[in-house]
């Protein structure tokens, strides 16, 4: 009997004792925010655009930390999941249709001589990446622009088209060849 | 200087055919002026020149057309005389074949040159101003890269530079054009190497010549004699003309991985630059020509051309006689690191070679097989990197492990694909590689740019609004004080007689407004929807006494008035009575 209780007295010194440790650690220790949350929006394209169903990319950073899938963010693309998924530690998923489709980088691109000056545009560029004022011909910082989309709704005269990037010498990239194959399919068919 | 210095040796390295007699047969030629030149504003490593003449412009044989746009940048001068057709997107030499802008340059066949300002004692000038001469003469590094080379002497001003190595080693298979440039202009370029020494003032100067070469080491030993410059001969193998290979074989110094030869106390420069030095400073000519050679089975006159910058290359190719039905791959630059062009687009100040290969001399490669671990490539890696392990990394897109074997370090000079018994590719899946890390890597600054950019925006949006809010409650604030302050000065004047009769009067609104019903509110309302429309009217034609219209209005609206307000008066009467 005595050997029951000197076995729980131990467990519940050692218990007080660790419980002790912990609880000093967890206010010595503490970390301020999620970093969990700054890592994942470090991953995400930060082009604003919100079709995660998220206003911004901060939120969806934070909506992921909480749960919500990696696969919602079509700016970024495989690449993006892929990321997530590794930092995460789940399986990567197939883009969600339903948020868009991975596009080629796009720019907004303004038609100037149709453009009215009516401001709204500037109002709604996440970036600040449009130039102009009232009454006064508007353009796009192309360097700036960051493609989300976000200024062609509010155009009343519609004169906001989005287009992709072009390539130049600048941004071109050597695609990778194929794979070396081993050639036993040829070797089965004689 | 006879006696040859002590040389290294490099790890790995080849040695494919030569194929360099091909084209030094027939000296240096001059081909006829070209009716068009195309000159692209970046023929160079940096940013575009910007152009500083128009379209419709004449202009005179080396003036200056563009100028340098930030640090890294050259500027562009005319290579012949002539008229400015257009500045637009042109054909423009690189493995893309994507256009480049360029300036259109139509020749009038006069070749007049513009009024140039040689220097005689540029011994007495200060480096600086030497510098300024190289700089304005819009001189590249004429070996391949086209680094500006007036910012590559200038790359790390804070070391001490104190070997000057000249680049005329010209390791490549096919290529002949700075053996061409030794042996007819060996003086010159001893010139340019002074002036270059006179910028650095280094302890030394070392010129490496492959043993390939015995033409051009004679005529650049004997231009040499008793100057301080050592004209050394190095052994041929494949790729000694690296810039950080050359180094290695000349002083036995490594350029560490991710540094510059100035790291080390090295410049380096090739041969081609120091001639355009010389031209730039002893001349006053811009760098407007250059050795191209011009070789190839599919060329009936393999041989060298001293040919304008921006001169097309087909016209080049017609110089030299192509056949073009035996013409299968028409490559820039050497068999090993050159890429496929398009004959519309021009010679640049970095084109050292065109070669119209046949069928058997550039043979489609065979498909690649998978690879069986030989390790052959790492014993020709003269970057002593591991091309096996690059290759399955490259396969898997592990980017982060091909960084940490040094991808960044590869020179890409083709040694490995070239020994390699399966055939793989591996220089374009490392330049393949290579580009998507880059792109990664710019992806990811720009969207760090553009969350800081967000961040700003919100901060500012949220100093805004707080602003907007500390106004409207400065102005409520202040329109309660003046409330308070005229609530005071009611009460303070109280006490004189006036005000007296306003309590009471004020009292007996308030009563009659408590005391009506609905119906007598709203006729009170009807009565005076009528007054203010009256006012309106009266108002109208006082401004327009001769309107009409507005004469005729007064009467029905000042009946309606009476009646509403008769109306309202009974109905409050009754009520009272």
């Amino acid at each position: 009997m005595s050997i029951v209780l000197t076995a729980i007295v131990v467990l519940l010194v050692l218990s007080l004792i660790f419980g002790a440790v912990l609880g000093y650690a967890a206010v010595r220790f503490r970390v301020e925010g999620d970093p969990i949350v700054d890592q994942i929006n470090a991953l995400l394209p930060q082009t604003q655009c919100g079709q995660c169903g998220h206003p911004g990319c901060r939120p969806y950073a934070e909506a992921i930390a909480n749960g919500e899938p990696i696969n919602r963010c079509p700016p970024g693309g495989e690449s993006t999941i892929q990321a997530l998924a590794d930092l995460l530690d789940v399986e990567p998923l197939p883009l969600d249709g339903e948020h868009g489709e991975a596009k080629p980088p796009m720019v907004a691109y303004i038609r100037e001589d149709e453009c009215i000056g009516c401001t709204k545009c500037i109002q709604a560029c996440p970036v600040d990446a449009i130039l102009g004022a009232a009454k006064q011909m508007h353009t796009v910082i192309i360097d700036e622009c960051t493609g989300c989309d976000l200024c062609v709704e509010p155009c009343p005269v519609d004169c906001i088209d989005m287009l992709p990037l072009p390539v130049t010498t600048q941004n071109w990239g050597w695609i990778a060849p194929p794979p070396p194959t081993l050639v036993a399919d040829q070797r089965g068919v004689s | 200087m006879s006696a040859q210095p002590r040389i290294w040796d490099i790890p790995g390295g080849i040695h494919p055919p030569e194929n360099k007699i091909q084209s030094t047969a027939r000296g240096l030629e001059h081909p006829s002026l070209p009716a068009r030149l195309i000159l692209p504003l970046l023929q160079h490593i940096g940013s575009r020149a910007k152009p500083v003449v128009n379209a419709g412009d004449r202009v005179l044989k080396g003036q200056l057309l563009a100028v340098t746009d930030g640090k890294f940048s050259c500027s562009l001068h005319a290579p012949t005389s002539g008229i400015i057709s257009a500045i637009e997107n042109a054909p423009y030499p690189h493995a893309s074949g994507l256009h480049e802008p360029a300036i259109i340059l139509d020749s009038d066949g006069e070749d007049r040159w513009t009024e140039l300002q040689p220097t005689a004692g540029w011994r007495s000038l200060e480096p600086v101003a030497l510098l300024d001469l190289i700089d304005s003469a819009g001189i590249s590094g004429l070996g391949g890269a086209g680094f500006p080379a007036a910012a590559k002497l200038l790359s790390r001003p804070d070391h001490r530079i104190d070997t000057l190595v000249i680049n005329a080693a010209e390791c490549e298979p096919y290529i002949t054009a700075d053996d061409m440039c030794m042996r007819h202009y060996a003086t010159q370029i001893i010139t340019g190497i002074q002036i270059l020494s006179h910028i650095l003032n280094p302890e030394r100067v070392l010129v490496g010549i492959e043993d390939n070469k015995p033409e051009a080491i004679a005529a650049m030993r004997a231009a040499a004699e008793g100057e301080p410059v050592s004209i050394i001969e190095i052994p041929t193998k494949y790729p000694s003309g690296g810039e950080k290979q050359l180094i290695q074989i000349l002083t036995g110094r490594e350029v560490p991985s991710g540094g510059l030869p100035a790291d080390i106390g090295v410049l380096c420069q090739n041969v081609g630059t120091a001639l355009a030095v010389h031209d730039a400073v002893v001349l006053g000519r811009p760098l407007i020509h250059r050795v191209v050679t011009l070789t190839g089975a599919a060329l009936e006159r393999p041989t060298n051309v001293m040919a304008l910058i921006g001169t097309p290359i087909h016209e080049l190719l017609a110089f030299a006689g192509l056949q073009p039905e035996r013409l299968h791959r028409l490559v820039m630059g050497g068999p090993m690191m050159g890429f496929t062009v398009d004959s519309a687009a021009p010679v640049i100040k970095t084109s050292n070679c065109l070669l119209a290969g046949t069928i058997d001399e550039l043979p489609p490669p065979p498909p690649p097989l998978p690879c069986i671990r030989c390790g052959l490539c790492a014993e020709a890696c003269p970057a002593e990197l591991l091309p096996q392990q690059l290759h399955w990394f490259a396969l898997g897109k592990d980017y982060p492990q091909l960084e940490r074997y040094n991808l960044f370090d590869c020179i890409e000079c083709g040694a490995c694909a070239y020994v390699c018994p399966s055939h793989i590719p591996l220089v374009h899946q490392y330049r393949a590689a290579k580009s998507e890390i880059r792109s990664i890597e710019l992806q990811h600054s720009r969207a760090d740019h553009s969350r800081r950019r967000f961040e700003e925006r919100q901060a500012r949006l949220e100093r805004e609004a707080e602003q907007r809010e500390r106004d409207r409650q400065a102005r409520a604030e202040r329109a309660a004080r003046a409330k308070a302050a005229r609530e005071a000065k009611a009460a303070s004047e109280k006490d004189t007689p006036a005000p007296v009769a306003v309590a009471p009067d004020l009292a007996r609104i308030q009563a009659k407004n408590s005391t009506l019903t609905p119906e007598q509110k709203q006729l009170k309302v009807a009565a005076s929807t009528a007054r203010m429309a009256l006012q309106r009217a009266r108002k109208q034609l006082a401004a327009n006494p001769d309107n009409l219209d507005l004469q005729a209005q007064i009467p029905p609206l000042e009946q309606a008035y009476a009646d509403a307000q008769r109306a309202f008066e009974q109905a409050t009467s009754q009520e009272g009575s």
